[in-house]
């Protein structure tokens, strides 16, 4: 590893930095706060021919991704970055290259969905793309920001993924502040991330057609496909990040733990606010004395597409109690990622796999302090006491099994943080 | 080539198709329910079914009459709406 430069940059600065390292050839988006400031800082580039790329400037989201996809087509490295509103204008536009298997790279500066109009950071946009075929991370802080927009290219450009990236970076939280962040040597990037090809970039000596017309003799066919390539990315993911690791001393997990050994109950978050839960977890060890708290862990998923059973299963495979953070809503269904967290559990026999608490909190950018991490394991671990005290006076085995089927039918999310 | 016995081990990655222009050897014409018929006897040889057809698939005859490929007429009539002389009947297809 050669020598990094330690910088201070704002985590939309942190992004562009790494697109201009990465050396894209076409830039395509459209502002919207909170992620203006990436694209602003790009076009800045661009026109002080920092940054030898083609800027185009759109009309909106889905133009941009449109423009994207036909960039990319044509064998360039692209980017693109958008946030609420803006993500679901671009919508309709984002299954196209994951379909297409073109390698677009975007960052979305993570935001709540109107209405009423916010433009502060929440998971909405991030859980109304869930099932768009992209690969998708979340980063934590801005270095992560960087790194793992280089991570993205190097994944979503090999030849055996070749499917396109997102990157989930919380809107202001991260897109905003200022932090410390060392800058790798441009000659290592460059290492790490060789040219792009394509295998069939368009190319008028050798003409191929994209985005064809499927009738129902073929599409499944197609479908089965994609499902199995996208299957294929998961040990790609880990190969890259090895890598990157090893290049420059970072090292990604699709699951990353913090005080995960001897852990009896754990928070499970994504995004900026993993850090303020590590703070949590360090009270609740300090103040907890011989209590379950005092055994306090965090899980964070890194890799939220492809999902990380395997690893996930693993990292909480001791634990009694769960408790699964979500920054959005479901409307109807609770929150979205501990339905999926449960539905990766759902193999595993009850006895084996923990209880599993859900909160949905930080809504439109409200903070979620360390004392309401505190209050959701306490929470949890008050929950799974009665429950144990129940099974204990509960006699009547008929009576348990209707009362189980009652449950197990809703998730239940508390929202905290909520005046009445 | 209809493409109906590809596996989906076949398709290339992202369902590129290589061979280009190979939306010819998609059969149209069994989605018509009605096919056109002419009097040739009536016919002024204007060429006005040969310009209104949507799915260009109507051919000048050596004779100069004109006449509709029926691998991909759909059978939407319009030739017979457009034809001056009343030269097109659409009659409903039949099993053979």
């Amino acid at each position: 590893m050669k020598k990094q430069k330690r910088v201070g940059l704002e985590g939309s600065f942190a992004v562009a930095e790494a697109v201009r390292m990465a050396n894209a050839d076409v830039i395509s988006a459209y502002p919207i706060t909170p992620q203006t400031h990436i694209v602003e800082r790009l076009s800045e580039m661009v026109a002080d021919r920092k940054l030898d790329a083609e800027f185009i400037c759109v009309e909106s989201e889905h133009s941009a991704m449109s423009a994207c996809v036909g960039a990319s087509a044509a064998g360039a490295r692209v980017f693109t970055c958008s946030a609420g509103q803006g993500l679901e204008l671009m919508h309709e536009v984002l299954y196209i290259p994951s379909s297409m298997r073109l390698p677009v790279v975007a960052v979305v500066a993570n935001r709540a969905l109107s209405a009423p109009l916010s433009v502060w950071c929440d998971h909405s946009d991030a859980m109304a793309v869930r099932d768009i075929g992209w690969i998708q991370m979340f980063a934590e802080n801005n270095q992560q920001a960087f790194d793992l927009t280089l991570c993205a290219y190097r994944v979503a450009e090999d030849r055996e993924v070749l499917f396109p990236a997102m990157v989930h970076i919380d809107g202001f939280y991260l897109s905003h502040v200022i932090e410390d962040l060392v800058l790798p040597d441009e000659e290592e990037v460059a290492g790490f991330l060789p040219d792009y090809e394509h295998p069939f970039a368009l190319d008028p000596a050798k003409p191929v057609s994209m985005g064809c017309y499927a009738p129902p003799f073929i599409y499944p066919e197609t479908k089965k496909a994609q499902v199995v390539a996208f299957e294929g990315t998961r040990p790609k993911i880990l190969e890259v990040w090895k890598e990157f690791g090893e290049v420059f001393g970072r090292d990604y997990a699709p699951v990353e733990e913090y005080k995960m050994e001897g852990a009896r109950v754990a928070l499970l978050t994504m995004g900026s606010c993993s850090e303020t839960a590590m703070l949590a977890v360090d009270e609740l060890r300090a103040e907890g004395g011989d209590g379950a708290e005092a055994t306090t862990g965090l899980v964070r998923l890194r890799l939220w597409r492809p999902f990380p059973f395997k690893e996930f299963r693993e990292a909480v495979k001791d634990l009694e109690v769960l408790v699964v953070l979500d920054r959005a809503v479901s409307f109807g269904m609770g929150g979205p990622v501990c339905s999926e967290v449960r539905s990766a559990l759902y193999g595993c026999e009850e006895a084996e796999r923990p209880k599993i608490v859900s909160f949905i909190a930080g809504l439109g950018g409200r903070d979620i302090r360390v004392e309401e991490f505190k209050f959701m394991i306490r929470q949890a671990l008050k929950e799974k006491a009665e429950e144990k005290a129940e099974e204990k006076a509960e006699e009547k085995a008929e009576e348990k099994a209707e009362e189980k089927a009652e449950r197990g039918e809703e998730i239940e999310a508390e929202m905290i943080g909520v005046r009445e | 080539m209809s493409g109906g016995e590809l596996g989906w081990r076949d398709l290339e990655v992202g369902f590129v198709v290589t061979e280009p222009g190979n939306a010819a050897a998609y059969k149209t014409g069994d989605w018509r329910s009605e096919k056109p018929v002419r009097e040739n006897e009536k016919c002024i040889k204007c060429g006005i079914c040969f310009i209104y057809c949507p799915e260009a698939c109507i051919e000048e005859t050596e004779d100069g009459f004109f006449e509709a490929n029926l691998f991909y007429c759909k059978g939407c009539g319009i030739c017979a709406h457009e034809c001056p002389r009343a030269v097109i009947t659409m009659v409903e297809e039949a099993e053979e």
